[in-house]
C-alpha cells in the first residue's frame, strides 16, 4: 500500500481540497453567517424546502418544551416508523430511527427495541442540547421515514443510503453515494466506517469507492459489487441539490439527498462545512472544480437547469481520468 | 489580493512592534533578555487589612531585619495614602508605623520589601544569650500530668537538648499515645506547646514567624517556627516536621514575643503576604521601581505585588493559546474542545506535571465511569451535569485526601482544574463514547492532553515565563503568528495521512 502518507505537493497536483483551504476560502468566502442557521437548524431547513416546494420527508411534529415530553404517546398513536433528531445536531449525531412497532416497544433501525420511556429520554436530551453545537437548547423534529428504494438492496447494511452532492455558487461540483455498513454501525458517516462512493456528476455511476480511505470494489457486508451502482433520474437530484442554492443563498454547501421508493428524491438535510471526505469516496481533488466555478464570468443569473447541465458537460471530462488530470483542466 | 497585503502588512507591523519594543525596553531599562544572570530579587508585600472605627489609629507592623540569614533587605516602600509612616527601629528589632488622625471603614496599608537572596546564611541572633522571663502555663491536672509523662519518655530517650526536642515532636506526632493527643487538643498552635513543654524542660525558647518564599504565591500567612537555646546557640526546628535548621527558601520575619501587627483604633485586622520572584538584577530592579522613565512605568511591575503574580500567569496564555491554534491548524490535532487544553496546561502549572497528569486522567475515568451509571438513571441534561459536577468535586476532594494520607501533598493543588469544564468533558467524551466507540474518545482525549503538555512545557520554560513577564510587548509577535496561522490555507498534516489512500491511484 505504500507509505503511510502523502506528499503536500501531489496532493496539490491532485487538487484536493484540505480543511484550512476550505474553511477560508470557500466557507468564509461564500457562506454569509446569518445565513448558517438555515441549515444548521434542520427544522428551519424543512420549513424552507417546504416553501419553496423543495421534496423532503414529511414532518410530522416538533417537540419544543419539556412538558410536552409527559404526553407524548398521543403524538405517536398510528405512527409506525419515524425518525427523531434534533434540529441542531451534526454529522448524524442524536437521530433515532423506529422501523416499527412491538407490542409496547419501538424497534430501532439496528434491531434493538427501546420503550417510550428511553424515547422521552432522548427527546429530553435533545431539548437540553446535547447534541447541538455548544450545548444551546434544541428542539425534536419527528418526521416520516424514507421508504427507500429497492434499487440500493443489498448495497446498505443497517442504514439509509444517501447522496451527498457538494453545490458550489449553484454549481453541483461533485457527487458520492454513502452507504453504511456494519463496521458503521448503521451509519452513513465516512470517517465511522461507511463505504463512499464517487458518483460521476454527467451520468450517475460509480466511477470510485473507498472505506476508510481505502479504495473497495464490493460492500463489505453484502459483497455485492460497487461498479454496477447507476442512480436513476440522476438528473432531477442534481437539480434538487442545485435548486438549494437559490433556497438558502449560501455559496458552499453539502445537499444530502435519500430516494424514496413513492416520492422520488427527499432532500434530508444541508450542511454548511461539508466537502473533505467525499474527494476520498472519488478518487478526486475538489479544488479544481471549486477553482473553474470561481473563474466564471457570467453574470447573469443562471437557472438551476442551467447550472446542472453545464456542470454535467464540464465535469464530465474531468472525471475520465482519475486524480492527476484535474490540475491540468484547472 | 491587495486586501492580503494588507494583512501581512499589519502582521509585520505588530511583530516588529512587538520587538522594537521589547530592545527599546532592554536599552533602556537594562532589564536582561536572559533570565537567570543575575541573583534573584524576591519581591514581598504585606498587606494590612482592618476596619477603621472613625478615631485615630495606629497601626503597627512587625518588620524583618536588614541582615537575614540567606537574604538582604535590598529596598523597602509603604503605600498608604493618608497615613503617616515611619519605620521605627528599637533595640535590634524594627517596625513600621502607620498613623492617622481620623479614618473609618475599611482600611488596606501596604509595606514591600525587596530582598535579594545571599549566600551568608549566618544569622546575627544565633549567639544571643537567652533572656530569662518565666513562661508559666497553667495546665489543669490531665494535661500536666500528660506533658510530665511525654517529657519523661523523651528525657529517657535523650542526650542534648537537639535529641530531646526531635524526641519531644516525634512523641507529639504519634498517634497513639492518648498523652499526646490530649496536649494536642488543648494547643491551638503546635509551635506553642512545644514552646511550653521545652520551657519545663528548662530549655529556653523562642517563637520564629517567617515566610515559605514561593514564586507567584499570594494571601500568604506567617509559618511559625521554635528555636530552642542548646546553651551555646540557638537551634531553629520545625514543630510540625522536627527538622532542625534553617528551611531552604525561608524568610525570618520576626523573632521572639512581639505581636506581628498591633492596630489601635481598628478592628478586624489581619495581615497577609504576597510575593514573586523578579529576574532583574538587583540595580536594575530599584531603577524600574523609583525611576521615573516611560518604560518603567508602563511596566507590569509597578503593579501590586497581588496583581504581579496574577499577570504572571495571565501573560503566559497567550502562548498556550498558540500552541492551540498550531496544533489544530497546522497539525490537525482533535481535542475535546478548544482551549481546554490551555486551562489543563495552566492546571499543571499550579501542580505538577506527572501529579497533575495522573490526577486528571485519573479524575476523567472515575467521571467517566460514575456518568455511565448515570445514563441508566433518565435525568435530565443540565441535572446530569450538576450532579457530575458535585461528583467531581467529591472524586477530586478524595483524591486529595487519599494523596495527602500517601504524602503527596501535591494532591492538593488538583483543585485548581476548572471543574465545570472538566464535568463537561466527562459528559461529552461519554456521548462521544456512546455514539463513536473508545477510540474516538482516545484519540480527542489524547490530543488534548498532548497540547496541554506541549503547552505547559513552553509555558513553565523559565526563558519564555521571563520574557513573557518582562517583556509583555513580545506577546505582539505571538499575535502576529496567530493572525498568521489563521490565514494559512495550505494542508494540515494530518491530511497527508487522511487522503494517503491518492497515492494507490
Amino acid at each position: 500500500m505504500g507509505r503511510p502518507w502523502v506528499s503536500r505537493k501531489r496532493l496539490k497536483n491532485y487538487g484536493m481540497l484540505g480543511m484550512n483551504c476550505r474553511n477560508v476560502d470557500f466557507i468564509n468566502r461564500y457562506n454569509d453567517r446569518t445565513l448558517f442557521p438555515l441549515v444548521d437548524n434542520k427544522l428551519q431547513t424543512k420549513l424552507l424546502a417546504q416553501e419553496y416546494g423543495v421534496p423532503t420527508p414529511l414532518l410530522r411534529f416538533v417537540v419544543r418544551e419539556q412538558h410536552e415530553i409527559n404526553h407524548i404517546e398521543q403524538e405517536f398513536a398510528g405512527l409506525e416508523h419515524f425518525a427523531l433528531k434534533p434540529a441542531k445536531g451534526s454529522g448524524g449525531k442524536g437521530i433515532m430511527v423506529v422501523t416499527g412497532r412491538h407490542g409496547d416497544q419501538f424497534v430501532r433501525s439496528s434491531g434493538a427495541e427501546v420503550s417510550i420511556s428511553d424515547i422521552r429520554r432522548h427527546m429530553s436530551n435533545i431539548l437540553a442540547g446535547l447534541y447541538s453545537l455548544g450545548g444551546s437548547p434544541d428542539v425534536a423534529i419527528v418526521e416520516d421515514l424514507i421508504a427507500f428504494d429497492e434499487c440500493f438492496s443489498g448495497y446498505s447494511h443497517e442504514g439509509v443510503p444517501d447522496i451527498r452532492i457538494i453545490v458550489f455558487k449553484g454549481y453541483p461540483v461533485m457527487a458520492m453515494l454513502r452507504l453504511s455498513t456494519h463496521a458503521s454501525d448503521g451509519k452513513a458517516n465516512l470517517h465511522q466506517g461507511a463505504v463512499g462512493v464517487g458518483l460521476a456528476l454527467d451520468t450517475g455511476r460509480c466511477l470510485y469507492a473507498a472505506q476508510f480511505g481505502r479504495p473497495v470494489s464490493t460492500h463489505p457486508d453484502t459483497g455485492q459489487a460497487l461498479g454496477d451502482i447507476h442512480i436513476e433520474g440522476w438528473r432531477d437530484i442534481l437539480l434538487l441539490a442545485s435548486q438549494c442554492y437559490d433556497m438558502t443563498g449560501l455559496g458552499y454547501i453539502g445537499t444530502d439527498i435519500v430516494l424514496d421508493r413513492l416520492q422520488g428524491p427527499q432532500l434530508l438535510e444541508l450542511n454548511a462545512r461539508p466537502g473533505l471526505a467525499i474527494q476520498i469516496a472519488n478518487g478526486r481533488g475538489l479544488l479544481p472544480r471549486l477553482r473553474h466555478i470561481e473563474g466564471l464570468t457570467l453574470n447573469r443569473r443562471f437557472r438551476s437547469e442551467h447550472r446542472v447541465d453545464y456542470a454535467m458537460r464540464q465535469f464530465a471530462e474531468l472525471e475520465k481520468n482519475p486524480a492527476g488530470a484535474g490540475a491540468e483542466v484547472a | 489580493m491587495n486586501q492580503k497585503r494588507g494583512f501581512f502588512a499589519i502582521l509585520v507591523l505588530l511583530a516588529l512592534g512587538g520587538v522594537i519594543l521589547a530592545i527599546a525596553r532592554h536599552v533602556v531599562t537594562g532589564t536582561p533578555f536572559l533570565p537567570g544572570q543575575e541573583k534573584s530579587v524576591w519581591l514581598v508585600e504585606a498587606r494590612i487589612d482592618f476596619d477603621a472605627d472613625g478615631g485615630a489609629v495606629t497601626a503597627s507592623l512587625a518588620l524583618p531585619e536588614d541582615q537575614l540569614p540567606g537574604y538582604e533587605l535590598f529596598a523597602e516602600q509603604a503605600a498608604s495614602p493618608g497615613y503617616g509612616f515611619a519605620i521605627l527601629t528599637e533595640r535590634r528589632s524594627r517596625r513600621a508605623e502607620w498613623t492617622r488622625r481620623e479614618a473609618s471603614g475599611e482600611q488596606s496599608l501596604y509595606y514591600s520589601a525587596q530582598l535579594v537572596e545571599s549566600e551568608n546564611r549566618d544569622d546575627n541572633h544565633a549567639n544571643d544569650p537567652p533572656v530569662d522571663y518565666a513562661r508559666i502555663v497553667y495546665w489543669d491536672e490531665a494535661r500536666e500530668l500528660a506533658a510530665r509523662d511525654l517529657l519523661k519518655v523523651a528525657r529517657e530517650r535523650s542526650s542534648s537538648p537537639q535529641s530531646l526536642t526531635r524526641e519531644l515532636i516525634k512523641l507529639l506526632d504519634s498517634a497513639t499515645s492518648q498523652n499526646a493527643a490530649l496536649l494536642r487538643s488543648g494547643a491551638d498552635q503546635r509551635s506553642d506547646l512545644l514552646m511550653h513543654l521545652l520551657e519545663r524542660a528548662d530549655i529556653a525558647t523562642r517563637s520564629v514567624k517567617g515566610l515559605y518564599l514561593e514564586d507567584a504565591r499570594r494571601r500568604q500567612t506567617l509559618s511559625r517556627l521554635v528555636e530552642f537555646y542548646t546553651g551555646s546557640e540557638w537551634l531553629l526546628v520545625d514543630p510540625r516536621t522536627g527538622a532542625v535548621g534553617l528551611p531552604a527558601d525561608f524568610l525570618v520575619w520576626t523573632r521572639g514575643r512581639a505581636s506581628v501587627l498591633d492596630v489601635i483604633g481598628g478592628a478586624k485586622s489581619r495581615v497577609q503576604f504576597s510575593m514573586i520572584r523578579q529576574s532583574v538584577p538587583a540595580t536594575q530592579l530599584a531603577r524600574a521601581s523609583n525611576g521615573e522613565g516611560l518604560f518603567s512605568r508602563l511596566g507590569v511591575q509597578r503593579l501590586p505585588i497581588e496583581e504581579q503574580s496574577m499577570f504572571k500567569l495571565l501573560l503566559l496564555l497567550p502562548l498556550g493559546a498558540a500552541v492551540v491554534v498550531f496544533m489544530r491548524v497546522i497539525i490537525g490535532l482533535q481535542t475535546s474542545g478548544t482551549f481546554m487544553p490551555v486551562l489543563i496546561a495552566l492546571a499543571f502549572l499550579q501542580t505538577s506535571l506527572v501529579a497533575g497528569l495522573v490526577s486528571f486522567v485519573l479524575i476523567v475515568a472515575a467521571g467517566l465511569a460514575l456518568r455511565s451509571y448515570l445514563s441508566r438513571l433518565n435525568l435530565l441534561l443540565v441535572a446530569r451535569i450538576a450532579t457530575l459536577i458535585v461528583l467531581v468535586v467529591f472524586l477530586i476532594s478524595a483524591l486529595s485526601i487519599i494523596g495527602y494520607q500517601m504524602g503527596f501533598s501535591t494532591g492538593m493543588t488538583i483543585t485548581f482544574f476548572p471543574m465545570i469544564i472538566i464535568a463537561w468533558t466527562i459528559e461529552r467524551m461519554s456521548i462521544l463514547w456512546e455514539e463513536d466507540g473508545s477510540s474516538e474518545v482516545m484519540k480527542q482525549g489524547g490530543g488534548s492532553l498532548l497540547v496541554a503538555v506541549l503547552a505547559y512545557l513552553l509555558m513553565q520554560n523559565p526563558l519564555l515565563v521571563h520574557l513573557s513577564f518582562n517583556f509583555p510587548e513580545l506577546n505582539l509577535v505571538l499575535l502576529a503568528s496567530i493572525l498568521a496561522m489563521g490565514q494559512y490555507t495550505g494542508y494540515k498534516l494530518s491530511e497527508l495521512w487522511r487522503f494517503r489512500a491518492m497515492d494507490d491511484l
